[in-house]
């Protein structure tokens, strides 16, 4: 959880990520934002988020986005 | 001779009224209903006075903001789009340049607008003016006066001193692009466009114009779809969208994660992109999904009216090798200057200058900075003829095919952005207690780092810098550093801050 949220702080330094729940639906992370974010997760994590995975309900929330990576671990 | 836009309008509005012209997937508007709004929009401008004004469009991007757009120049004015995306301060400037009579907006954008210092303007229900009645008289008297050399559009895009510029851009050069992009992709009366850039931009040219050209149908896709790729794939099919002109990154977004492995895309026969270089790796992926369709990368600055240059992408490309950007659209031509301003040779480099019709009027209110890249062809002095400076550096490979090399400056393509590096500079340094910055930009990983001094934040700054900066110019990195690398002349060291990154990272 920690390497996750320095690597959104780093995306948005002034956000709170640990509480925001909408980052999507709140327009917070846009497309190139879930872009880059994807390929550091991928890097950090050695894990593959594909399109499938890619919707608002994995990435509105840091708990959210752990969640889907450490599904992805077990799935590997 | 055609000599104004709604020309396209007003036939095909009476061929094929009850057509879809635009539609957002909830609200659409045909041909007939555009027509009549912006007739309705021209006369409101016209019974209060404003002719041959910037009229500001402020409007959550819809099938009525384009309505407003034709109702403004029907009213013999131009358009200047703005958008809720854009951070208050910077549309302050904007405002600022234009000195607007009128700003339109909409329920949505209302109570934003009306924070805004107006000079002199008024804002304006877009509903309002749309209830307006239909002065054929004044409206017939406004297109008989009209010339091809009037501005249709202000966009504005980053400005190094950290005031953007407003390229305002006339008929005349609107509609050589319009007919000449619509030959080269092969638009037609049963193209359906999946519209991806922002209103505000003269990239969504490539949509609007030709949909009124032909009777064909823009659908202005969702933006938070561009973050759902197996979504943005699905809408595509369900609209039966045939044609896209897209961004690389957006185009990226959808080929790099698999997408193609849960949805394909059904009827896309025509695929356009620009503003950057195109991954070969990506373009395979999207090649080998559709085969049979047409790939065309597109180059051209804001200045020179949409696209100059085009490349149809038919031999083969190593994942090493760069798309090139290829030929000029006909009636421009492209001159390869050398810094003394002679032809560069052959295999040589030089600074990539248009010359043509497509050239837009200037900078709005800004001679000086018009000046500086409008200038006299270097060529000859026997009559005056302006050509503009890009500031791109090209050469021609052995094929005479045109490769986009680099920039002269600080000015960078970020997610398919331009952007003045300057700018974020001068933006951030306004912020209190930061002493020095420098932004750089890593070409490898896409993303603007910023370099500061001083005691601010790092949050604080951010959040700062929100307000004023678009969220793409906001910095993807930001270091607080202790102090500024400088070169022996005193310059900020950018190369140290670069190596400096790269150890970082």
């Amino acid at each position: 959880m920690e390497e996750l949220l320095e690597i959104l702080n780093g995306l948005h330094p002034d956000v709170d990520f640990e509480t925001k729940e909408s980052l999507v639906d709140g327009k917070i992370l846009d497309s190139f934002d879930i872009v880059s974010l994807i390929a550091e997760i991928n890097d950090t994590f050695d894990v593959a988020i594909t399109a499938k995975d890619i919707i608002p309900e994995n990435f509105n929330s840091a708990k959210a986005l752990y969640a889907l990576i450490q599904r992805l671990e077990e799935e590997a | 001779m055609q000599n104004n836009v709604l020309d396209y309008l007003e036939q095909i509005a009476a061929v094929k009224p009850d057509k879809v012209a635009y539609s957002d997937g909830t609200l659409s508007l045909c041909f007939g209903e555009v027509y009549h709004l912006s007739r309705s929009i021209g006369s409101y401008l016209h019974r209060k006075g404003i002719y041959k004004k910037p009229v500001v469009v402020f409007m959550a991007k819809s099938p009525k903001e384009v309505a407003a757009f034709f109702g403004v120049v029907a009213g013999g004015d131009f358009y200047v789009p703005i958008d809720e995306e854009m951070p208050n301060g910077r549309i302050q400037l904007i405002l600022d340049n234009v000195q607007s009579p009128l700003v339109i907006c909409d329920q949505d954008t209302k109570a934003v607008a009306e924070t805004f210092r107006l000079d002199q303007g008024e804002i304006i229900l877009f509903e309002e003016m749309a209830r307006e009645a239909v002065d054929d008289v004044a409206l017939g008297k406004i297109r008989g006066r009209a010339i091809d050399t009037d501005p249709i559009y202000i966009v504005f895009t980053s400005g190094s001193t950290g005031i953007p510029k407003g390229v305002a851009a006339c008929h005349r050069s609107v509609i050589d692009y319009v007919e000449h992009l619509s030959e080269i992709l092969g638009f037609g009366p049963d193209t359906v466009f999946g519209n991806q850039s922002p209103l505000y931009f003269d990239a969504c040219l490539k949509e609007l114009y030709p949909t009124i050209k032909f009777g064909a149908t823009t659908y202005l896709i969702p933006r938070n779809l561009f973050s759902i790729p197996v979504k943005l794939v699905e809408y595509l099919n369900v609209h039966k969208i045939n044609t896209i002109c897209w961004v690389v990154s957006a185009l990226t977004m959808v080929s790099a994660f698999g997408t193609f492995d849960t949805v394909q895309p059904e009827h896309l026969h025509t695929i356009a992109f620009g503003s950057e270089v195109f991954p070969v790796k990506q373009f395979h992926i999207w090649k080998k999904v559709l085969p049979q369709a047409s790939f065309t990368n597109l180059y051209g600055p804001t200045e020179g009216t949409g696209m100059c240059c085009y490349y149809r992408v038919e031999r083969e490309f190593g994942e090493e090798e760069m798309i090139p950007i290829g030929w000029p659209f006909p009636n421009r031509e492209i001159l390869l200057l050398t810094p003394e301003g002679k032809l560069a040779g052959e295999g040589e480099e030089g600074e990539i200058c248009i010359r043509g019709t497509a050239l837009t009027l200037g900078y709005y209110n800004d001679p000086e900075r018009t000046a500086e890249v409008f200038v006299q062809n270097p060529l000859h002095t026997a009559y005056p003829e302006c050509i503009y400076k890009t500031g791109d550096i090209g050469r021609y490979n052995e094929q005479g095919e045109l490769l986009f090399v680099s920039r002269r400056d600080h000015q960078i393509k970020h997610m398919g952005h331009r952007i003045e590096l300057g700018e974020i500079e001068v933006n951030v340094a306004m912020l209190p207690d930061v002493r020095m910055t420098a932004c750089i930009y890593d070409t490898k990983k896409a993303k603007i780092i910023l370099y500061y001094v001083g005691e601010l934040a790092k949050k604080e700054l951010a959040a700062l810098l929100r307000t004023k900066l678009p969220r793409y110019m906001m910095p993807n990195r930001i270091f607080q550093i202790e102090e500024m690398p400088f070169t022996a002349n005193g310059k900020i060291d950018r190369m140290a801050l670069r190596n400096r990154e790269e150890e970082e990272t």
